[in-house]
Order: C-alpha cells, then structure tokens, then sequence
C-alpha cells in the first residue's frame, strides 16, 4: 500500500482538498468572450467580402450582442479578483509571456472596436437616431470613412479573442487537463459556431440561415475532430495527462462532458443542421440553442476539471 | 534607539520589497535583550521566557512590536533544553495567548455540580467563597483533607499554600499516570531517578534502544534534536514497537512487537547478553550486585522462548543485543516516559535498568550522564505545620513503593467509601485536565460530585471546569513571572520568566492569588514577598546575578560544582541503594514484598473482533492542552485512528470515515473518529493520539473534533508497587453505523 | 547567486515546526500556510519504508508563476527567490493555478502569497524560520554558487531529488534521500 499525504494540516482556502481559484465568473467570461468573439467575426468577414447587404444580420444586427456580452464578461472577470482595488495594473504594462495580458489589451481593443461597430449600425434598430453632439457626428463620420481597416481589425482582434483563452488555459503546464495546444483551436471553434448559431436564431433572412447552418455544421465537426483528437493526444502522453482524460472517461466529469457538451451541444445539433439543409423544416431555434448551451457547459466543465487534474498527490 | 528602520513601513505582509531599495542598509546586531526585526522592517523587543505549554521548558525570547503585540516566540541560543530551536508547541505558544476562548473572568458555580451554570464574580468574591469553603472543611475534618492536582507552574504556588496550612497531598499527574514506574525502577536499581529532562546523553550514544518509546512524535526538544545528532553522527536506532513509528522509520532495526510482551524481549536480551558474556565485565565486577541471581533467573528466557511470546525472531533478538552490547558503554536503552501500560511497568523498568547496568552505560558517555542543578534558595518562611496525618500513613500497605503522592490516589480517597473513616473533601487544580488525564473518567466525576470544594485554576475552559465549584482565569505564562526554572541538565542552569503583555482581560497570575488566599487563611507569612519580582530578585542577587541581569541574558549557566558528568575510570561511586551498588537484584523490591528480579506475566489479549486500543502523541500538540490554539489545529485539528488494511478490508472500512468505538465494557466513544487506513499499525491494534474528543462546547475549536482514548479506558490495571494506572488493556471495536442506533458488535 | 534548500527527509520527523515557525514570522494568518510536510508510506507491514518532506515554493528558475503573471505582480529578486508585490497584483488566481507544487494560496487582504525563503533575514545575513528553528537541523540553506555554504556541502555529500522535474520548472527545493 502507498500512501502519501499532507500531516502540517494545510487547508488553504481554494487550494486544498484540490484547487478551486477559479469559479463561474471564468467560464462565463471565456464563453461570453467566445460568443463575442464569433458574433464579431463573421460580420467583419462578411463586411469584408462584400457581403453586408445579403447579410444584414451577420454584419449589422447581431453584432448587438457583442458589447453586451464583453461587458457582462468584463464584470464578470472583475468580480473574480480578489484584489480588485488595484484592477487598474493591469493596464500599466503588457506583459509579453502572459496569455493573459494580451487578454486583457485585446478586450480592451475588441470591445472599443465592438461598440464602435455597433454605434455605426444604431439605426438597425433606431432608425431616427441622433448623435446629438457635434464632436460624435465628427466621429460617426470618421469611422464610416475608415470602416474597411476598423473591420480588419475587428477582424484580427476576434480571432485573436477567440483563441487567446484556449492558450491562456494550454500555457498553465501545471493542470495537464488544459496542457494541450488543441484547446486554442478548440476554443476559437466554439466561439465560431456560437457566433454562427446566433446570427442562425437572429436571422430572418432564409438564405443567411442556410449558409450559417452550413457555416455551424463545419465548425460543428471541426469541433468534434478536435475533441476526439485531443483526447487521443491525452491518452497517449505521460501518466498525469492519461489520469487527466479519465476525469472524462469514467470519471466524475464523464456523464455531463459527453452528454451535455458532445452529444447535446455538437452531435445532435449537428445532426439537425445536416437534417435542415437536406430539407426537413428544423425549428432554428433548437440546434441554435443547444450550440450555445453546449459551448457554455463546455467552458464551465473544462474550468472546473481542468483546476482539479494536477501532478501532484 | 529611533532609527530610520521605524520609519520605513510597507505592508503587513513583507515582501521585502523595502529591504530592496534599502540599498545602503547596514546590519546592526541587535543590542542585548533589546530588538530584532520582524518581517515587515519594524523592531521588535525581546523578553525572555520559558515556555509552559509542555514539561521540558524551554527558554527563549518572546518578540513583541512598538504596540505591545507578541509576533513571534525563538529559542534562546545558550538554553541548554533546546540550543536555540523552539518544538512546533513552542513556537505556535503565541496561539495560547491570542486564543479568544480563554477564561476571561472568575467564575461561581449557580447550579448543581456539572450543569455548567456559573455567573460571573469579582476575585473577592471567588476568594471570599474559597477561603470560607477551606476553613471550614479544615475545621471539620482537617486541612490533611484538601488536595492540590497541578501540572503547570502556578502549581508551586497554591503547593506553597496548602503545605502551610498543614496538608501534605500535592500531587502531578506525571507521577502515576505517567513516568512514575520508571522513577520508581531506576530508583531501586541505581538509587537515583530519570529526572526531567531524562540524563540520557543521546547525542554522545553510539545505539539508542527505544521500546516503546516514540520520540519524534513525542517532541521532548532536546530527546529529538539529540537523536538527530547521534543519526548524523552514525548512532544505530533499534525501535521496538507494535507500529511503525517516526523512529521505526529512522531505525536500523524495527521490531514489530506484539504488544504486552515487552517485557519477554528485555529478559531475552538479558539471557543474550550474559550468556555470550556480552556485557561490560569490569563495570559490573566493580559497581553491580547479584548478577548470580540474575543469571540463574534468566537462564530458562532464551530468544527461542521470547520469539514463543513476542513474535520477534530469535535471529534478530541475538543480532540486536549484539549490537546493543558493540556500542557500550555508549548505549541507551532509553526508560521512555509515559510508562503506565499494563500494571507490571515497575517491573518492566527494572529489566531496562538491568539491562542498562549490564552494558555499563550509567554514568559513561553516550549513556547516562550525572546531571546537576542549580540551587537556588527559597524565600525565608516559617517551617511547615507537621501534617498529623497523610496518605502513606492511612494506608501504608499501599503501593510501598510509591514515593510520590498519587493523583490517581487521590481521586479514588476522595469516593466515598465505608472501609475508609475519612475522605477527601477539598481540591485545587491548576494545569491540569483531570477529566482526560485520569483513566475511567466515571470514577473521576465520582469524586468531584463528593467534594465539598473544586476549585480549578486554568487559562482554557478545559472539561474540568465544568465542574468546579470555583473558576479562576490564570493568565498564559506569557503574561506572567513565575519561579526561575533550575531543572537538572548537563551543567547547572537557571532560567527566567519574564511577562511580554499584560494579562489580558480579568486573568491573574497565580502568585498573586496563592497569597489572596493565604492572606484570607491566615498563613500570609509563608508568602515574605508581595510582588513576585522582588522575591525572583532576591534569589537571582543569592545565586550572584539579579533580575535586571536575567532580564538581559535569559539564561544563565553555571560550572559544576559536585562531581563530573562521567564516572572517571575507576571511580569509586557509592549508589544511594541498601548494598551502594547497582542493584541488579533488587533488595528493596524485596523488602517491600515485591520480586526482586523482573518475571513475565501474560497480559490480556484482545477478545476476537476487538483491537488493543493503542494512544500516544502527535509533535505538534501537548496532550489536550492545545487542541484549541489556532496555531496548532491549523496543523492538526482532530485525532485519526490508524486502522490496519486487512482489519479495514474484513470491517469495509476506508480511509476519511468516520467510526463509533465501543469498548469490551460497553463504553461507547462519545464522539466518531476518522479512520486512517495504513500499514503502519498492526492487525491487533489501532491507534490514536491522545487528547482530542473535547466534549467542552466552550472550546469552540476543537469541540466535537476526534474521539477521546480516555472516554474508552475503563479498565485500568494499577501497578501494585506504586499505584501506576496502566492504561494499554482496553480493547475496542468498531460501530460504522453512526445514526446513534445500539448495534451489537 | 542562487538561494536553495534543502531538506534531509532522513532525519525529519514532520514535527512541523517549520509550518509555525513561518505562521509566526511572516503573519500567515490563522488557516492559511506557506509550507507545509509531506509523509509517504510505502511497503506492507511489517517492511515499511517512510520519507517525510518539508515543502514549500520551489523557487523555481523557470517559474510558470512569473511568465503568466499578467501585472508583473509576481517577479524574480536577486538569488532567483520569487516575490509578489501586494499592490500591483490584482488577485486573478492565474499564478495559484500555474504552480504544480500548489505553492501558493490566496491571502485574505486580496493579493497572492507564498513562501519568500524568509528573504527579510536573509537580506540581513539571518537564515529562512524554517530553517533556524528545525529541531532536528534537517533543513539547510545558502547560495548554490558559493561552494562553502551549507546547502552547497550538504548536496556534495548526499542523494537527492526535487518534486516533478519533469514538469520543467528547475526548483531550488532539493530532498536528501
């Protein structure tokens, strides 16, 4: 028998039994940032090609759900600091080897880029808008002159929102559960499809529905080709990363992660999608939801799994 | 001293970033008795002290900041007992002054005994009522009649107190329920005691023989710093025990004993050693006596025979008296300290006396040194009243060989009983706990329901409180001067204790309330001094040094003055025994009706389904005196019980489950234990540390937490020769159904 | 210069003075600690083998604390020893979940904190609490770079290891084995 363990009695709060520093404010940001990111995407892409009238949504509308999402983030990130005080810190250096610095400046840029987007597009929905002022006409003005390069930089600044929390969780070689490059990718996919499942739920437009099902249904299954793949670099890799994947494969994470995340949130939506662009009438608003749901329990598990998988003891 | 350190501060929690830009920061040493700096840049002061929270008093220096605060408590580099290093309990002392569940105020009791009702009082009041109570049962019955329990240093105090009022009965629990035995074995085989802290010279020993001793989990300071010298020195550690303890695992050799047969190995070893004529030939031809009855009563004890008994391979008996008899005379066969175990503990002692005598190690080097004290006088007072009558002369046919007076004694003169014409009426308890330190806690709280008086003096709400009478808040020995410490050591040393805070809250030291009630009771004169520094300073200016000195310095230590620390080789040393020399047979064993030579009896084993209840310590608690400082539950907030992995497997037990006990009388744990499965313990046995399972709400740290070993020892076997409780014979099982619900095991 | 410990699991007895010791000299407060002692029991009864470690941050060379600091709270002060300023961190938790050793913990008052090898004494030629106090002298410290200092002579003489090397961090806690 072997047993190892700790006899001075340490009880650190949110340490010990098994760390717990990060709670649901981060999984919430990193799905709120995620769905941000993808909204933000595809109306800069779309922007970009040319395409702003077919896709009015895409570009125009759903963007609306940006700033909301980046602020409710924010203040969800914040309310996670425990030294909230001294916040501001955070904006007096950037730090070249902290995902988490370029985080931050990046929100910083994407949600000013994010409410300038939609300032630009205010009369989708109030068509008698005024700036009122002199000096925010200027600017109105100003941006619409400049909108192609505000849209490459939304452009660079989504993708880079988009993926930058999957790195931020890989560089912690401490969890084995996050140290894997796949979860960049497998972020930013996440994000992608719930901005494409909610230009899906928003559009009325039927020809922008079908190319953002088609849209959601390749992601979908870029999604799942890297799921499967990460879970077979975990498997074949060193002892802490194989006991990490069983927190998965008959572990305690093992039913919500394959039934929720998988099953609800990629397969079946997936399966609806085809089945909607083979023809068959889907409510829109089902695999869309479930697409959302899936990316946000998957943030939340992959949180929460990831601080409890360790080297240690 | 203002310096530009006082002005320089940074938060509380030094990061040292100040120290960084100090870049031009020069060192100063810190003046004599004066400051140090703490870790956030600030300067300290320095008093100096020695620590209560166990029995081996260590000194040190207790910091405290400009405000008063006390931050951090270090040993004192010259201090004999600890060279510098403070124990765990020690260090973490500051939690028994910032523990807010601490007395507070006097306490009189409203209700009937143990309904823990008490209102408030001033100290005239809780005085008034003592005074009143003491005169009255000494005009009943006679002062013989009051008892004093102590185990802290107020003790000498209330001691001082009750002898001039003419009772003899002041006794510590360390005698009977502790190393009483060996006291009483060393006593009677080289004529002189073990002492505290115990003359073992184990830096200096080249084999250390510990039966049934843990040190390492018992954290005596200096046992464990010397062992660890004499391991960096290439010491062999022979540990013989029925679990693998701390030592075991610091050991060359590990003996798994079954438990109770640890007298059969010492009488093999016995029969090794003088059969292969391994013993020291010139020291017991000179200094020993009967070693021809020694012999013919070991002959038939061969390792074969005590292999039969103890499960100890005869292989490894031969190799481990070989290598005992290698390293003499630098060998311990070390006395342990709690000893009372199964009621023949006087005579297992003795074969460890036996045993020591034969390989020479009394009075050599790496054996057992001569220590000397440091003799201070005592304040000038009339002589103590002859008491008329005491505890020896009531019943002299009891435990004869007991030179001590008995707690356990005590308790059991004070239930009521038609054989006896008189009884205890009155007890003082300062320091000690006795509802947890007496084993069968029902005949304890028996004799506390027939006094007529409990007054217990105590800085925690400990159980006992519950059922004084009277309540007396002492302050913490960091509040307080107390007598300078002068316990035996290599060279003569004394100590000082000197308050670092004023006492907090209504708390007193109990110099000052021994002489309230002396001065009620009329025996004011025993008390010459009123302020307790002017009497410590009296004494220091007789012994050459003075109380601002000590206040500077701590400690002070002397030169020898009697004999050497070693016997010189041929020396002719005279043993305070009936023949002057090592008595291998023990004439006054003999005298007292008792065998002179150690015989093995068989002990009890365990009913099946049962496990002998094993207790012992933990290094960073004392007992149950610091199951409630915060600095030390943060280590370890409750007791485990080590369960074997078969023993788990057959009950379906694992590890962080929590279990009723119940012993073979029916007693039931008042509260469940978590278990801890691991192979350090045998498939007989289970284990606990000592003093947890506070049942004392009060105590709002450690309330509920573990189970109490005390609560399951009901059947105490008492030795005959002098009244030791042995505490090893219960056997317990498990009850995993904790609804409440009587299960038969 | 480059500060390093190390602990002769040998000789300890997981006493945990070290984790006093520490409590008091750099206000931990109360439930909270900055090191703390690791028992390991192998084999069956009765051959048992026991290594007992006192461990804390390792102070590592390579500290995944320092790089994913986003304020540059926690950073590297002279002999590799790793500090957090407490008024340029922000509380994230990043850096507790960075470290492998779960060396650090979240102080009350907002900010971080973790073993600081006791850099205030060392600072003042003083060795770390942990250190000075250890009953058994089984803890050592100094500077690798110097060839006479405790630490230095100590692993010449014996075996030793450090926690996950694997995990690529270079720790300066070394256990004598």
């Amino acid at each position: 028998m072997n047993e190892e363990l700790i006899i001075s009695g340490r009880e650190n709060p949110m340490v010990d039994p098994q760390l717990h520093i990060w709670h649901w404010p981060i999984p919430l940001y990193l799905f709120l940032g995620g769905l941000a990111a993808g909204v933000l995407f595809f109306a800069a892409l779309y922007y970009l090609l040319g395409k702003e009238e077919d896709f009015r949504t895409a570009v125009r509308r759903v963007p609306f759900l940006a700033p909301a999402a980046l602020v409710i983030g924010l203040a969800a990130l914040f309310i996670d600091l425990r030294h909230k005080a001294y916040f501001w810190q955070l904006y007096t250096t950037i730090r070249l080897e902290s995902p988490m610095s370029w985080g931050a400046w990046t929100l910083l840029v994407i949600t000013t880029v994010s409410f300038i987007w939609c300032a630009l597009h205010i009369r989708e929905f109030f068509p008698k808008w005024d700036w009122r002022y002199n000096w925010l006409k200027e600017l109105e003005s100003f941006f619409n002159r400049y909108k192609r390069p505000l849209a490459w930089v939304m452009l660079v600044f989504a993708i880079i929102t988009g993926v930058y929390t999957g790195i931020l969780l890989s560089a912690f070689n401490a969890r084995p559960l996050w140290n894997t490059s796949v979860l960049g990718p497998l972020f930013l996919a996440s994000g992608l499809s719930a901005g494409a499942a909610s230009v899906v739920l928003a559009s009325k437009n039927k020809h922008e529905r079908l190319l953002f099902t088609k849209i959601d249904l390749i992601i979908l299954g870029t999604e799942l080709f890297l799921i499967v793949h990460m879970f077979m670099g975990f498997l074949a890799s060193t002892q802490v990363q194989i006991e990490a994947a069983g927190l998965f494969l008959g572990g305690p994470y093992t039913m919500v992660f394959w039934i929720f995340v998988v099953m609800l949130g990629i397969i079946i939506p997936a399966i609806l999608d085809l089945m909607e662009l083979k023809g068959y009438h889907i409510p829109a608003v089902i695999p869309g939801l479930l697409v959302i749901m899936g990316s946000l329990v998957f943030r939340f598990v992959f949180v929460f799994a990831g601080q409890v998988s360790r080297w240690l003891y | 001293m203002a310096t530009r350190r006082q002005f320089i501060r940074i938060s509380a929690v030094g990061a040292g970033a100040v120290l960084a830009g100090a870049a031009g920061f020069r060192l100063m040493a810190p003046e004599p008795g004066k400051a140090l700096s703490g870790s956030a840049g600030e300067m300290l002061r320095r008093i100096p002290t020695y620590c209560e929270v166990c029995f081996w008093k260590c000194a040190g220096w207790v910091y405290r900041d400009d405000k008063g605060a006390i931050k951090k408590i270090v040993g004192n580099n010259e201090d004999l007992n600890c060279n510098g290093r403070f124990c765990p309990r020690g260090t973490g002392g500051i939690g028994m002054y910032y523990d807010d569940d601490r007395l507070r105020t006097p306490l009189i009791r409203t209700e009937e005994r143990g309904q823990q009702s008490f209102r408030e009082a001033t100290w005239e009041e809780a005085f008034d009522y003592i005074a009143e109570k003491i005169k009255k049962i000494s005009a009943e019955h006679g002062p013989e009649c009051l008892a004093l329990f102590t185990h802290g240093s107020g003790g000498k105090y209330f001691s001082t107190l009750l002898r001039a009022l003419g009772s003899p009965h002041v006794a510590a629990p360390s005698y009977a329920q502790c190393r009483g035995p060996r006291e009483v074995a060393f006593q009677g085989t080289f004529g002189e005691t073990i002492e505290s802290p115990e003359r073992t010279d184990i830096r200096d020993t080249k084999c250390l023989v510990l039966i049934g001793s843990h040190i390492g989990e018992n954290m005596h300071n200096g046992q464990v710093q010397e062992m660890s010298d004499a391991i960096d020195k290439g010491a062999t550690i022979i540990t013989v025990d029925p679990r693998y303890s701390t030592a075991a695992g610091k050991s060359k050799y590990w003996l798994p004993i079954k438990p109770a047969t640890d007298l059969a190995l010492l009488l093999a070893w016995i029969n090794v050693i003088i059969n292969e004529e391994l013993y020291d030939k010139p020291y017991v031809e000179k200094y020993t006596f009967g070693l021809d009855y020694l012999r013919e009563h070991v002959r038939s004890m061969t390792p074969e025979w005590a292999y039969g008994i103890t499960t100890i391979d005869p292989t490894v008996i031969r190799e481990t008296a070989r290598e005992m008899a290698n390293a003499s005379p630098a060998v311990i066969i070390h006395p342990g300290r709690h000893v009372t175990w199964y009621r023949d503990d006087t005579q297992r002692l003795r074969a460890v006396a036996i045993l020591n005598a034969l390989l020479g190690s009394w009075g050599r080097r790496g054996g057992f040194y001569r220590p000397e004290i440091f003799e201070l006088p005592e304040p000038p007072h009339p002589p103590f009243p002859e008491p008329k009558r005491s505890w020896r002369t009531e019943f002299p046919d009891l435990y004869k060989l007991a030179d001590s007076v008995l707690a356990n004694g005590l308790c059991d003169a004070t239930v009521p009983d038609p054989s006896r014409h008189c009884q205890f009426q009155g007890w003082i308890v300062n320091g000690t706990n006795l509802i947890e330190t007496l084993p069968n806690q029902e005949n304890t709280l028996k004799a506390i329901q027939a006094l007529q008086l409990l007054v217990v003096i105590d800085t925690m709400p400990m159980e006992i409180t519950g059922w004084a009478d009277v309540v007396l808040p002492e302050c913490t020995y960091l509040e307080r001067f107390d007598d300078i410490r002068t316990g035996p050591h290599r060279k003569p040393q004394i100590a000082l204790r000197a308050p670092a805070a004023e006492p907090m809250y209504n708390t007193k030291p109990s110099f000052w309330m021994a002489r309230e009630l002396a001065k009620r009771l009329g025996v004011i004169d025993y008390f010459p001094f009123e302020r307790i520094e002017d009497q410590l300073d009296w004494q220091l200016k007789q012994a050459g040094s003075s109380l601002d000195e000590m206040m500077k310095l701590g400690v002070k230590t002397f030169d020898r003055q009697y004999e050497d620390l070693y016997f010189a080789p041929g020396e002719d040393v005279e043993f305070y025994t009936p023949t002057g020399k090592i008595e291998l047979y023990s004439t006054t064993f003999e005298e007292a009706g008792f065998d002179p030579l150690p015989k093995y009896t068989h002990h009890e084993e365990p009913p099946p389904g049962f496990y002998r209840l094993n207790y012992g310590r933990a290094p960073m608690h004392t007992f149950s005196r610091t199951s409630n400082n915060p600095n030390l539950t943060d280590l370890m907030d409750e007791n485990t019980l080590w369960v074997n992995p078969r023993v788990a497997k057959e009950w379906g037990l694992s590890t962080g489950q929590y279990v009723h006990l119940v012993n073979q009388d029916g007693k039931k744990s008042e509260f469940p234990i978590k278990v801890r499965v691991t192979e350090r313990i045998r498939w007989d046995s289970v284990y606990m540390v000592h003093g947890f399972g506070h049942d004392q709400k009060k105590l709002r740290r450690c309330y509920g937490k573990g189970a109490s070993d005390t609560n399951l020892i009901t059947k105490v076997l008492v030795d005959p020769l002098m009244g030791g409780t042995g505490m090893r014979g219960n056997f317990v099982t498990f009850i995993t159904d904790l609804s409440g619900k009587e299960v038969a095991s | 210069m480059r500060y390093a410990m190390a602990v002769d699991t040998k000789k300890c007895v997981g006493c945990s003075d070290c984790v006093v010791a520490c409590q008091t000299e750099n206000d931990v407060p109360i439930g909270f600690c900055r090191d703390w002692v690791v028992e390991v029991i192998d084999g069956t009864y009765p051959q048992l083998e026991v290594e007992i470690r006192s461990e804390r941050c390792n102070q590592c060379e390579n500290p995944p604390c320092v790089r994913c600091c986003p304020t540059g709270a926690s950073h590297v002060v002279e002999g590799g020893v790793v500090l957090v300023k407490p008024n340029k961190c922000i509380g994230c938790g990043a850096c507790i979940a960075s470290c492998p050793y779960d060396a650090r913990y979240p102080h009350p008052k907002g900010y971080v904190d973790k073993c600081t090898f006791c850099i205030h004494r060392v600072r003042l030629g003083m060795q770390p609490a942990c250190v000075a106090v250890c009953p058994t002298k089984c803890m050592y410290f100094g500077d690798l770079d110097d060839p006479n200092s405790d630490v230095s002579r100590v692993l010449k003489k014996r075996k030793f290891k450090t926690l996950i090397p694997e995990a690529g961090t270079k720790p300066h806690l070394y256990f004598l084995i």
